[in-house]
């Protein structure tokens, strides 16, 4: 095979029709969308983190900053946007499509055309809760639940924020589709399943999830909207509807989506450990297996949400039953993290330490949830601020940190630029500190019976919120620190070479950023 | 065994303590190994890795161990539930009824108050619903709750071992003024609780207009001391001229009982300006009704 010097150009360099903004919009590499996903879902990453720090400040003094009925649309619109928009698309559609073609020795996805539409149909669908927030009605106050009949008799935009959901579910659909139809059929020649990065791996059980998963979350959010619009009352008891079923189906799709955002992030921690242990996974099979076996056991356990919800006794047990018998597989997965770096040779670049605070982070996020996922402590616990830092610890400890580790393993491969190790571990530093100020005390607070999604509250918890806003503070000055040192590589930083980090995956094989069809010849995977 | 200031306290601490403690144990385990290893295995102190891929009899360990574990703390969870969920059969019962936003809790003899008061040493059940959206009550000292679903009745039971004054919060989020429908939990040597039961509304020295707005959670949005809540005060409404909007125009009228009962009867057909139009059609008989204007009339 020849290969001319076109071939080897980076795929920022612009060819086909469109010039400037248009070959961005119109192209369908999978390396140009997975840049503009990643663009779009840390742009909407700011303005959640606005919100919450928003949020934060009100309650050091309810009534100071903004009014009741402003927090009530300001912690809905933090959570829509942060769930809908940031970490449910999160990790497939920006490093997903950067590097899983990449790395299964793919030229791009399967379907390249259905991925420039994904790309659009996620913009539309941002695009109309947007909207929601400024039009007449006012942004919604539903809290990110939407719970009925509250979100039927609400006057704010609920069906035009709950239409944006809907059109995001679609997009989260076909990116499912586009991902396991990609790893079944563009493998490289010798790529076999077990074979396969474990990045990948968590992405095709995350594919299964969005793709079977979502379309519950769809039919849900049109009955809603057909409750709202022609009054249809499917769950409106005053016309033989039930509130509790609204709950089933929104977790029945809600809970599955929590290993949306985890599981590929727990991909993203499996690919960095092995690289800066310098060592292969400890327990390759298990971790992948297990990826399967959270997003299989994940569909059953949603109504460990509604314990308290007036859902029967017998049917609770059940759920927390099989609540404890998924964590056994993230337990493994933590297992097999640790002892790969049993005997390693660890280099303490920037991507371990976030990866390595993922681990602790998750664990906490993960055993608070055998706490609360227990019958007895839940009656204690559900709708107080334990489930915010449990499920803060989850999110933002969790898929978060795997986030902020991907951005800071892959930059390089993505912008072809290196950035400076110093100001990435002071930021590291502080928005570890930040977090756990921020979020432990919620812990706290919550076991002392402060119920969430209050605007004011008696006057004993004011310690603890006070102390949990001045951890909003500082987590937001690690979070500054870490994005001023990317942007500032992105323009000045010095040129990365192909492979920084010694990584052991395809994406390491070829120029940093890679060519346009990423690989000159198609590779041939041995031993 | 703890025990707390009710029968079901003390179980539910006990199970959170034991779940909590295996919990910390499993991330304090982990946290060393991990720390222990990066430390022993840095870069400077291990220049060589060994590649080390699978162990088999230590993978099933760390699988079937693990699955023990979380067995037995779902066990803990578990072992009182079914005590805590099932009220016994000479139950005191009392009804909740939740509306946004405010709390009702009516007696077996037809009695209403704004305030749970319960006796000590007698088990009490709440039979639970809510008027209009999902509400959820808690009382955090009890360590217990339980949603208020519209058409539907829930319940929670428990047996206050300790007299005192309690916090009883809602916790499912309902709308604008949900951190404020809060109420007391008020339990009380039994004679006192008897003798305030045998009490009628006279006695109370209250006034029936009063405890009308009371019952029917007027209070939770207006007040009777001229403080501005989610709806207009109540002080000195009657007879003055309050500015409205109509049909999207603004007029003023006065505060005669005409205007009072059309906006307790249709809440939406004249907004006092500057306040949302929030207000319920709440259920209110003719005598109800006058009974509350004369109250309103002596609030100058």
């Amino acid at each position: 095979m020849e290969s001319t010097a076109s071939e080897c150009e980076s795929f920022y360099h612009e060819k086909g029709k469109y010039k400037g903004i248009l070959s961005w919009l119109m192209s369908t590499d999978h390396k140009r969308i997975g840049i503009q996903y990643l663009v779009a879902l840390l742009t909407f990453f700011s303005v959640g983190v606005m919100l919450g720090l928003l949020i934060r400040l009100s309650l050091i003094a309810p009534g100071t900053f903004i009014g009741q009925e402003t927090y009530n649309r300001v912690f809905s619109v933090h959570g829509i946007i942060m769930i809908f928009l940031f970490i449910i698309p999160g990790v497939p559609v920006a490093f997903g499509n950067f590097f899983l073609p990449i790395m299964i020795g793919a030229r791009d996805v399967a379907f390249p055309r259905l991925n420039r539409f994904t790309w659009w149909t996620y913009l539309a669908g941002a695009t109309l809760v947007a909207l929601s927030l400024f039009a007449a009605g006012g942004a919604p106050d539903t809290g990110w639940t939407f719970y009925a009949p509250y979100s039927i008799r609400a006057k704010a935009n609920i069906t035009l924020a709950v239409t944006g959901v809907f059109v995001l579910g679609f997009s989260s659909i076909l990116t499912g589709i586009n991902f396991v139809t990609t790893i079944h059929r563009l493998r490289a020649p010798g790529m076999t399943w077990f074979k396969l990065p474990l990045f990948v791996w968590t992405l095709y059980a995350t594919g299964w999830v969005q793709l079977l998963a979502t379309p519950v979350l769809a039919i849900t959010l049109v009955f809603i909207i057909l409750g709202r619009v022609f009054g249809v009352g499917f769950f409106d008891p005053s016309k033989g509807g039930d509130p509790i079923l609204y709950e089933h189906l929104f977790w029945t799709y809600s809970h599955p989506a929590v290993y949306i955002m985890v599981l590929p992030a727990m991909g993203i921690i499996s690919e960095v450990i092995p690289v800066f242990a310098r060592k292969k996974i400890f327990g390759y099979k298990a971790v992948a297996l297990s990826a399967i076996g959270i997003a299989s056991v994940g569909y059953f356990v949603w109504g460990h949400h509604m314990f308290t919800s007036g859902m029967s006794d017998t049917a609770r047990i059940i759920f927390s039953f099989i609540t404890f018998l998924v964590a056994v597989p993230s337990g493994i997965k933590i297992f097999n993290w640790v002892s790969t770096l049993y005997k390693g040779s660890i280099v303490g670049s920037a991507p371990i330490y976030f990866a390595l605070t993922f681990i602790f982070l998750f664990s906490i996020g993960g055993l608070t949830g055998l706490i609360i996922g227990s019958l007895e402590p839940n009656l204690q616990l559900h709708g107080t601020y334990f489930i915010v830092a449990h499920f803060h610890y989850v999110m933002f400890g969790g898929a978060g940190f795997a986030i902020l580790t991907a951005l800071h393993y892959w930059f390089p491969k993505m912008f072809g630029r290196m950035y400076p190790e110093r100001p990435a571990k002071i930021g590291w530093f502080i928005l570890f500190i930040g977090f756990n100020v921020l979020y432990f005390s919620m812990f706290i607070l919550g076991y002392e019976g402060m119920p969430r999604r209050y605007f004011d509250y008696p006057a004993r918890y004011f310690p603890l919120h006070l102390v949990s806003t001045i951890g909003s503070w500082i987590l937001a000055a690690g979070l500054a620190i870490i994005a001023g040192n990317l942007l500032r590589a992105l323009f000045k930083g010095p040129k990365a070479p192909a492979d920084p980090w010694g990584g052991r995956t395809l994406e390491w094989t070829i120029p940093s950023p890679p060519p346009a069809e990423n690989f000159v010849e198609t590779p041939v995977i041995r031993d | 065994m703890i025990l707390g200031p009710s029968n079901v306290a003390g179980k539910i601490e006990t199970s959170f303590l034991i779940i909590t403690a295996a919990c910390v144990v499993l991330l304090v385990a982990v946290t060393i190994t991990m720390l222990v290893f990066i430390y022993k295995y840095n870069r400077r102190r291990n220049p060589v890795p060994e590649d080390i891929e699978e162990n088999l009899p230590l993978e099933v360990a760390w699988t079937v161990l693990p699955t023990l574990l979380v067995l037995g703390m779902f066990y803990f969870g578990w072992v009182d539930f079914d005590y805590i969920r099932n009220p016994p059969k000479d139950a005191m019962p009392i009804d909740v009824i939740a509306r946004q936003w405010s709390w009702t809790f009516k007696y077996q003899d037809g009695r209403q108050t704004d305030t749970l008061r319960v006796p000590v040493g007698r088990p009490v059940k709440l039979v639970m619903t809510s008027e209009d959206v999902i509400h959820s009550l808690f009382i955090p000292a009890y360590r217990i709750k339980e949603d208020c679903v519209p058409g539907l009745k829930t319940h929670l039971w428990f047996n206050a071992d300790q007299t005192g004054t309690f916090d009883i919060f809602c916790t499912e989020y309902c709308g604008l003024e949900h951190s404020h429908m809060r109420a007391k939990l008020i339990a009380m040597p039994a004679t006192d609780f008897a003798a305030w039961y045998k009490t009628k509304e006279e006695a109370e020295g209250t006034n029936k207009g009063l405890e009308l707005l009371r019952t029917k959670g007027c209070l939770g949005c207006h007040t009777t001391d001229g403080t501005r809540k989610v709806g207009p005060t109540f002080k000195g409404l009657y007879g003055s001229n309050v500015t409205v909007v109509t049909n999207g125009k603004e007029r003023t009228t006065a505060a005669n009982e005409d205007y009072i009962e059309r906006s307790v009867r249709n809440p939406g057909a004249d907004v006092v300006k500057g306040y949302p139009n929030i207000m319920p059609k709440i259920p209110v008989t003719d005598e109800e009704l006058k009974e509350i204007l004369e109250y309103l009339e002596t609030l100058k």
